[in-house]
């Protein structure tokens, strides 16, 4: 189920790159990003409402290839 | 979350206060061999977690084993303060020459632990400090500084009592100091605390509550005494509703959303911080609302834990509308909330603009979280706009549906 409130935007190219993704799923304080398996980037939907805006992502992720969407704006 | 006599008597042997020989019987033929052990005069006592025992007939004397056990078979039936007698405590019978209060408590206007003493014991501490105020002390002490015997000496001497009463008073006073301290307790009482006709000091009667926060921080001890987690000690047990609540609260380590009491009104309060349910529970009541529900949200809860609790309360049959309502917050989150409060109303198929009566947390995060409010059409105010009077408005439009 998708968030209500929140919405993430990630590049294919981020989202392919095992590394970024790694860091994606370290710096999120409320596990919006998860890894599989194969490296690749999965959005947990469960947990994007509870995303706190602080952008560890966006500052983690080369530049422009992760976008918070306020789907309340 | 207060402690049976017998429970309060097993945490202040540990800790070296006298007390007299006794034992706790679950039966007549057990109360007849307490009774017979002791070897000397017995008083039986009712386990109950509420006041009047004597009063109601739920102590008494007996002299002999076998008399004993017909006075068990006589008091634990009665009901004192709507409760069920637990156990039935026998003791040795003390011959009396003089009674002492004992108690320590939290002063809430001083914000320090008071110590509170008076050699006319065994009755109401509150009537003796008004007929005979020179009788009882009232001494505050820190809970920072190291907590010195001298307190317990200059809080007795105060109330005229020298010499050796004063030196066999004093370390039991100080005992009962350190015991409220490191128990985290909010009463430690022992009333009566007698002189004997031979001069020796015993606990006859005493007390103690302890902080429903601290139990988990002191388990062991709860668990020594036998005090099980399901043992909420409140005036009732608890309701479907406040057990679901508390499930809740207890799914999520973020924040509080917790603290659920079911009330028989029909407004739900999704409400908190920092006395802030207590003001607008009352808030509410004051404008003649009924609430639903009593809770306290706090430290920031998830959205999920807010969506969780928010259903839980507009589950309760009659509940068409919630209050949300905090005092100014500086450690949760306004927008947090917001999320939570309307995702709540709308996973239980409600329109948040037409469920959510007003509104009204301001503070951190709170232009975020009023963005959130407009689009989904909710009235909302700010700090402007008081907590009472917010409450009014949720009132209002209760009367108005």
């Amino acid at each position: 189920m998708p968030g209500l409130f929140i919405d993430v935007k990630v590049t294919d190219k981020a989202a392919k790159d095992s590394a970024v993704v790694a860091k994606l799923a370290e710096v999120c304080p409320v596990d919006i990003f998860e890894q599989e398996d194969s490296g690749a980037l999965r959005i947990v939907e469960a947990n994007l409402d509870e995303c706190v805006l602080c952008d560890l992502c966006i500052s983690a992720a080369p530049s422009n290839s992760v976008e918070i969407v306020k789907l309340y704006e | 979350m207060r402690f049976y006599e017998y429970e309060s008597k097993a945490l202040f042997a540990r800790h070296g206060l006298p007390l007299g020989h006794s034992g706790v019987a679950d039966s007549a033929v057990h109360a007849r061999e307490i009774a017979h052990q002791i070897g000397r005069p017995v008083v039986l006592k009712s386990q109950v977690l509420s006041g009047g025992r004597m009063k109601a007939g739920a102590v008494k004397f007996a002299d002999t084993p076998d008399e004993a056990a017909q006075i068990y078979d006589e008091i634990f039936p009665i009901i004192v303060g709507g409760q069920k007698a637990r156990s039935i405590l026998v003791e040795e019978k003390s011959p009396i020459a003089q009674e002492y209060y004992v108690g320590v408590t939290w002063d809430g206007r001083r914000k320090l632990p008071v110590l509170i003493f008076s050699d006319m014991g065994g009755i109401d501490i509150e009537d003796a400090a008004e007929q005979h105020p020179d009788h009882v002390s009232k001494t505050h002490f820190s809970t920072i500084l190291p907590v010195s015997p001298r307190i317990a000496k200059e809080a007795i001497s105060a109330t005229g009592v020298t010499g050796g009463a004063l030196n066999k008073l004093t370390p039991i006073v100080s005992k009962l100091i350190d015991i409220f301290l490191e128990y985290d307790l909010t009463l430690a009482e022992i009333n009566p605390l007698v002189r004997l006709e031979d001069g020796r000091f015993v606990v006859l009667d005493g007390h103690v509550d302890m902080e429903a926060e601290a139990r988990d921080q002191h388990k062991k001890l709860l668990d020594e005494l036998g005090i099980g987690p399901e043992e909420t000690r409140q005036a009732r047990p608890p309701t479907d509703f406040e057990i679901r609540g508390a499930e809740v609260d207890a799914s999520d380590h973020r924040g509080v959303a917790g603290n659920v009491v079911e009330f028989d009104g029909d407004l739900g309060l999704i409400i908190g911080a920092g006395g802030g349910s207590l003001t607008l529970f009352d808030a509410v009541r004051s404008h003649g609302g009924k609430p639903a529900n009593y809770c306290e949200i706090g430290g920031n809860p998830s959205v999920n834990k807010t969506c969780e609790l928010t259903k839980l309360v507009l589950s309760k049959p009659g509940v068409e509308k919630i209050a949300v309502m905090m005092n100014v917050v500086s450690n949760t989150r306004v927008d947090i909330v917001a999320r939570g409060v309307i995702k709540g109303c709308i996973e239980a198929g409600k329109d948040p603009s037409e469920t959510i009566a007003i509104f009204r947390i301001p503070g951190a995060w709170e232009e975020e979280g009023f963005k959130i409010l407009a689009k989904h059409k909710v009235d909302y105010c700010d700090r402007s706009v008081s907590m009472y009077d917010a409450a009014g408005r949720a009132v209002a439009k209760m009367k108005s549906a």
